[in-house]
């Protein structure tokens, strides 16, 4: 393997960053073969699935249950996304599940016993034009009414909290304002869907990698079982967690969901001095960008257009938000693109999450979080918990219902939020 | 970048375009619809992990909207047709219903 001490300029600081992580057990999960039945199963063995499992087992007392992976533990999303955590979202239905969610992280670490590099750096969300700072502002007084932690700062606030953004107001987008979300931040995601995999496994809960479902045993409209790679599942209650395969899940289960899948492409830079410790958003220029802890420029904007299951998405969608962060960032001409990649995101018409019954009796289903799902893992696995455990969901979960798309009771975050991570 | 074959500018750069979802989605009759036929019609569209025949309008070209087959697995774009033209048949296989259905 070649250092890649080698291509960085000088100053960076290479591996010596990555050799600072805790080392790791010798095993998180115990590697098991699937029984014959379970009380309950859980499709999808990404952050959301793995979180269900463990408030099933932990709160709800359920162990003899679950989780089916067609792949390898958080290789779908999960491990692809650039873990921007917030909870400052527009409408209150967003920010009480959001919210939820960031007070779950707030103790996780110790919760679950296993270190996620959870870090409340922040998150600043830049305005650049007068609409914007509306839109902005608007969002700024909505969360101080539900009591979400946010400030409104001027260009010259920002500057003092990210010294190496460029403020001047002769750039094609120049920054008018930002909020501020000092309990935001990242974490480790690999670690996040480990550290729930190892507390749920410690509890009982089966986790099955290379198990794929590929359909459902359902008798007068209720389902008792599972079809899968590695043969027939009995389950007494079943929940579909599958980013961007939940169309396909419900399809095979007899019923149709308002998602279309999309790729969501991210990158990396080589390792570098710490440069940059909030997270910094932008919907105008489009892109968001923060930096790991071992020193990582990481980066993300929109998806790209069409629906797939690539995972891969176009060079163009990358140059476009690279040009966005150096209108922003101009010491970031000197870095490198290392790596990018994308994920299949499961989009709503309205952005927001779908979490909890189905037409099918005791199938439950949690989708929808599209772009931004994984600062929801802790709240969103807690309320699939819930709503499996008594067959009906928490107050939370329950705006998210699929039938708001016949009420008509959408959370349209979508118009709201222009970048939904 | 995809490659799209407008039907009437020819090969161009997927940058020119606008993506449209699902293709041929008919337009219900108001008068007799139900709450969730209409909620059908509104926000759900095929998926399917395959073949989908799919809308894009050339907007930095003809400005025109067409239809085209496409593999959302490997991208490959099949069969172009103009809208409210009879749909050529799905040039492969697509996971889209499931066993159950
Ligand atoms: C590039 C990128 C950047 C992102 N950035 C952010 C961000 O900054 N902040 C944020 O909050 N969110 C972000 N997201 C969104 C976030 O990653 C997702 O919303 C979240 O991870 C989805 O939940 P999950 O973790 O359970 O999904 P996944 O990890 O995708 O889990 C779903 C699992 O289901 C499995 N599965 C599917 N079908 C089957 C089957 N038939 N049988 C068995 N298993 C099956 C899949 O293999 C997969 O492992 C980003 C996403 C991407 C792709
Ligand atoms: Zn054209």
């Amino acid at each position: 393997m070649t250092n890649t001490n080698d291509i960085l300029p000088p100053g960076t600081i290479g591996r010596r960053r990555a050799a600072a992580l805790p080392e790791q057990p010798p095993q998180l999960w115990k590697n098991v073969k699937p029984k014959k039945a379970y009380n309950a199963v859980i499709v999808g063995g990404g952050g959301h699935g793995l979180s269900t499992a463990y408030y099933l087992a932990k709160n709800h007392g359920l162990t003899n249950i679950a989780v089916l992976e067609k792949g390898w533990l958080a290789g779908g999303n999960t491990a692809r996304n650039t873990t921007i955590i917030r909870s400052n979202y527009l409408w209150d239905e967003s920010a009480a599940i959001y919210e939820h969610s960031l007070k779950l992280w707030e103790t996780l670490e110790e919760d679950l016993g296993y270190e996620m590099f959870f870090s409340q750096r922040g998150v600043l969300t830049l305005a650049h034009s007068v609409s914007d700072v509306r839109s902005k502002k608007r969002n700024f007084y909505a969360n101080a009414l539900n009591a979400i932690d946010s400030e409104w700062l001027t260009p010259e606030e920002v500057k003092k909290l990210v010294p190496i953004i460029n403020i001047s107001p002769d750039v094609r987008y120049p920054v008018h304002g930002a909020t501020y979300q000092p309990r935001g931040g990242i974490a480790k995601h690999d670690w996040v869907a480990w550290g729930y995999a190892k507390a749920a496994s410690d509890l009982g809960v089966d986790i099955i990698q290379g198990c794929e479902v590929t359909g459902f045993d359902i008798h007068n409209n209720k389902v008792q079982g599972v079809h899968t790679s590695l043969g027939t599942i009995a389950a007494g209650k079943v929940g579909l967690v599958g980013a961007g395969h939940s169309s396909l899940l419900a399809n095979f289960a007899g019923f149709s969901i308002p998602i279309q899948s999309r790729p969501l492409q991210a990158l990396v830079s080589p390792l570098l001095e710490q440069v940059l410790n909030t997270v910094v958003m932008s919907g105008a220029v489009h892109v968001y960008v923060s930096q790991a802890h071992k020193g990582e420029l990481v980066m993300g904007a929109g998806t790209d257009a069409f629906n797939s299951y690539a995972q891969r998405g176009g060079f163009h969608v990358i140059e476009h938000q690279l040009a966005a962060a150096l209108e922003l960032f101009p010491i970031f001409s000197r870095a490198q693109v290392l790596r990018t990649w994308g994920g299949i995101v499961d989009i709503a018409p309205d952005a927001s999450p779908i979490i909890g019954t189905t037409p099918v009796e005791n199938l439950f289903i949690n989708c929808g979080w599209g772009t931004g799902g994984f600062k929801a893992t802790p709240g969103s696995g807690w309320v699939m918990a819930y709503t499996i455990a008594h067959g009906a969901p928490h107050e939370l979960n329950r705006p998210f219902a699929l039938d708001r798309f016949v009420t008509g009771h959408l959370i349209d975050e979508h118009g709201a939020a222009g970048v939904a991570h | 970048m995809l490659n799209i074959p407008c039907p009437h500018c020819g090969l161009r750069n997927e940058t020119e375009f606008h993506y449209g979802a699902e293709a041929g989605v008919a337009y219900p009759d108001p008068n007799t619809l139900t709450d969730s036929e209409w909620a059908k019609y509104l926000h759900i569209r095929a998926n399917p992990k395959g073949w989908l025949a799919e809308r894009w309008v050339h907007f930095a070209g003809c400005g025109r909207w067409f239809n085209l087959w496409r593999n959302t697995i490997t991208h490959e774009i099949g069969p172009v047709y103009l809208p409210f033209t009879t749909q050529p048949k799905m040039p492969g296989n697509t996971v889209q219903e499931g066993p159950g259905k």
